[in-house]
């Protein structure tokens, strides 16, 4: 029992098969995996490899065709939707490439969103966004609007917006996708600090290496399967490129295989 | 409650976000609302009409007529038979408690003279508390007393059609005026109460002590000098029905009617003509508040157009919600209430239109116009119910998106 505490995810056969038309489509073909608690996972691939679709299982987002998936210890195949919606809300924090910020609304009322859909004491959200938004360092911008915010203060806001209710797990789909390589760096920092100093359990999916090495594990799928599963060697420290940062520093930057 | 309050304040972020669309959308129960507002007006406007006008003859008012009669099986029609005097109407007046007034009628039409001008006019003798049960006021001059009824003195009261006809402009107050070539002093002159809703001139009258109109003006059964044409009742407030019951067993004991005998009189109460008359103008009202509560569903129908419109365009802000936890009751609240606040918010402007149009309407095409407390409510939960009926369809297939599709989204 001690073995099934240190495991946060586990999926057992994992299948998917969507129907399009009279063809199916096998998105996940059996995929047996864990992830445990504290890790902090790069999933990758080429599109239709079916990272999505184990994303989004694993997100609470959608249900696997056949197999199962325990989160927590809980198994998830036979819940009903507005159980997987309070499993998202307490369990899961996700970060999207398109930050999915709501326009004309503060930043610190962004970051509250979630608590909108728990029972939690109200008096508290005010107080509660705020330490999110400073743990992502925007405590000073906390009334901006998501339009007068940079790309990567936007990132942030919703690194703060997955944080708010103590998830056991972020799920960042594409976080850098649509930031230059500097933020990209200064987003993974913030994940890379909240995994080491908080035993957050992150999964990033990104078709980018480099940004894969920030992680401790990387898995890449192909053709509904896993193909590789490995541990990072040379793992990359975000805070520390940071503090040497040059701009010309990408120029040299060469995946590491 | 709490969820409720959340719920608006979203609701009105997002209608502020589009104001002229929002707007427009409000447009079609405004319109809704303020025609149904101004036509209930002006429905309930000509109900009260009526109402005072049947005031104007007398509220609580009994009339009692002589019964029919039965000649050999020929029935002649009420009136017929001259059984009521004027001792049963001092004995109602005094004798029973539901009574405030009585007072005997003789009515009929005469010439009148005065100088070289002449008028035909309708003679009604009576006692002074007629002028009380018909709510007649004495403009200028006094009324006669019970004592110039007893000594039958020549004395009347004109109705404003009168004075108009006979005096040009003068003062009509103790002139003398001819009727049957037998002189009458004009002792008052009566304000003008217009026409009945039957259209007569109710001011086309002289008023003159029922003795007085009985010896020397209305001709005929001298032989039956004590008997009266009618007598008119006034039931105190409320007593109408205990009126009639008491003055119908007053009479059968005055006049010796055993307990076979059919009464040889009939009183019949003014309140139920009016009921039927405010109940003819109160469905008239509603049925031009049907006809414009049409541009209600109209304006329903906008909303849930616009409503599957904002639905579609935040189908990513609602998958994030949903991504974050709201669950399918969330979603639902949240458009239904954006729904409701659309349509009340518009049922509010729309009251306040349909009052300022039935003021318009009551100043410019001069009909009376009544804005009442019930139909302001109705308005508000009509355009409510319309929010949910209209927003519930918008609203269910925004809470019943896929998440990973709503967040796909572009």
């Amino acid at each position: 029992m001690a073995q099934q505490d240190s495991v946060l995810i586990r999926t057992e056969h994992l299948q998917k098969t969507y129907v399009m038309g009279d063809q199916k489509v096998h998105a996940l073909r059996g995929v047996s995996n864990t992830i445990d608690r504290g890790s902090f996972v790069a999933i990758m691939g080429p599109s239709g490899s079916g990272k999505s679709t184990f994303m989004n299982i694993i997100g609470c987002l959608d249900k696997p065709t056949a197999g199962k998936y325990f989160l927590d210890g809980v198994d998830i195949s036979g819940l009903n939707r507005d159980q997987l919606a309070e499993i998202r809300n307490k369990k899961i924090g996700f970060v999207f490439q398109q930050f999915n910020l709501l326009a004309r609304t503060s930043a610190l009322e962004n970051v509250e969103l979630p608590l909108l859909y728990t029972t939690d004491d109200k008096s508290k959200f005010r107080e509660r966004a705020m330490a999110a938004l400073e743990s992502v360092g925007l405590g000073h911008r906390i009334d901006n609007h998501p339009s007068q915010l940079s790309g990567g203060q936007q990132q942030r806001v919703a690194i703060a917006r997955s944080l708010i209710c103590n998830p056991q797990l972020i799920l960042a789909d594409e976080p850098t996708g649509a930031l230059d390589s500097k933020t990209s760096v200064e987003i993974m920092a913030i994940f890379q600090k909240l995994n080491q100093e908080k035993g957050m359990s992150i999964v990033v999916v990104t078709h980018e290496p480099d940004i894969a090495h920030y992680a401790d594990r990387i898995i890449v799928f192909k053709d509904g399967h896993v193909l590789t599963d490995e541990r990072v060697t040379q793992r990359r420290n975000a805070a520390h490129e940071l503090e040497n940062w040059q701009e010309t520093q990408f120029e040299e930057q060469e995946p590491v295989a | 409650m709490n969820k409720v309050f959340q719920s608006m304040r979203i609701a009105f972020r997002a209608l502020r976000v589009n104001k002229l669309r929002s707007m427009l959308t409000m447009l079609g129960i405004i319109i809704g609302v303020g025609a149904v507002i101004a036509m209930v007006s002006i429905g309930s406007g000509a109900a009260d009409r009526i109402k005072q006008q049947i005031a104007s003859i007398g509220s609580n008012v009994i009339i009692i007529q002589g019964g029919s009669q039965n000649q050999g099986n020929v029935k002649t029609g009420n009136g017929n038979q001259q059984t009521l005097t004027e001792d049963d109407a001092v004995a109602i007046q005094e004798e029973l408690a539901s009574v405030l007034y009585a007072s005997p009628t003789q009515n009929g039409r005469q010439q009148v003279v005065y100088q070289n001008a002449n008028w035909q006019t309708q003679i009604n003798g009576v006692f002074p508390d007629f002028l009380a049960i018909r709510d007649i006021k004495v403009q200028s001059g006094e009324t006669f007393t019970m004592d110039q009824v007893r000594s039958a003195a020549k004395v009347c009261l004109l109705g404003k059609t009168v004075v108009d006809n006979l005096f040009n402009g003068e003062d009509p107050i103790g002139q003398t005026i001819r009727i049957r070539k037998i002189p009458f002093t004009v002792i008052g002159t009566l304000s003008p109460k217009g026409q009945s809703s039957q259209g007569q001139d109710q001011d086309d009258l002289i008023v003159m002590p029922i003795s007085t109109a009985k010896k020397k003006v209305i001709g005929g059964r001298q032989n039956n000098a004590g008997t009266v044409g009618q007598i008119m009742v006034q039931a105190r407030e409320g007593r109408t029905q205990v009126a009639l019951q008491e003055i119908a067993g007053l009479l059968r004991q005055r006049h010796r009617l055993n307990q076979n005998d059919n009464d040889d009189f009939q009183a019949r109460s003014l309140e139920e003509v009016a009921a039927a008359a405010e109940a003819s103008a109160n469905t008239t009202g509603f049925l031009l508040a049907a006809i414009a509560s049409v541009s209600l569903v109209v304006g329903g129908i906008g909303i849930m157009n616009i409503m599957l419109v904002s639905v579609t365009e935040r189908t990513k802000e609602i998958g994030l919600r949903q991504a974050v936890g709201a669950k399918t009751a969330d979603i639902l609240g949240q458009f239904l209430v954006e729904a409701v606040t659309l349509s009340l918010l518009g049922g509010v402007i729309g009251i306040i239109l349909g009052v300022l149009s039935s003021l318009a309407i009551s100043t410019f095409a001069g009909w009376t116009t009544l804005v009442s407390v019930p139909s302001i409510v109705a308005a508000v939960v009509f355009s409510a119910l319309v929010g949910i009926f209209f927003g519930y369809y918008p609203a269910r297939k925004a809470a019943l998106l896929d998440p990973i599709e709503a967040l796909r989204y572009e």
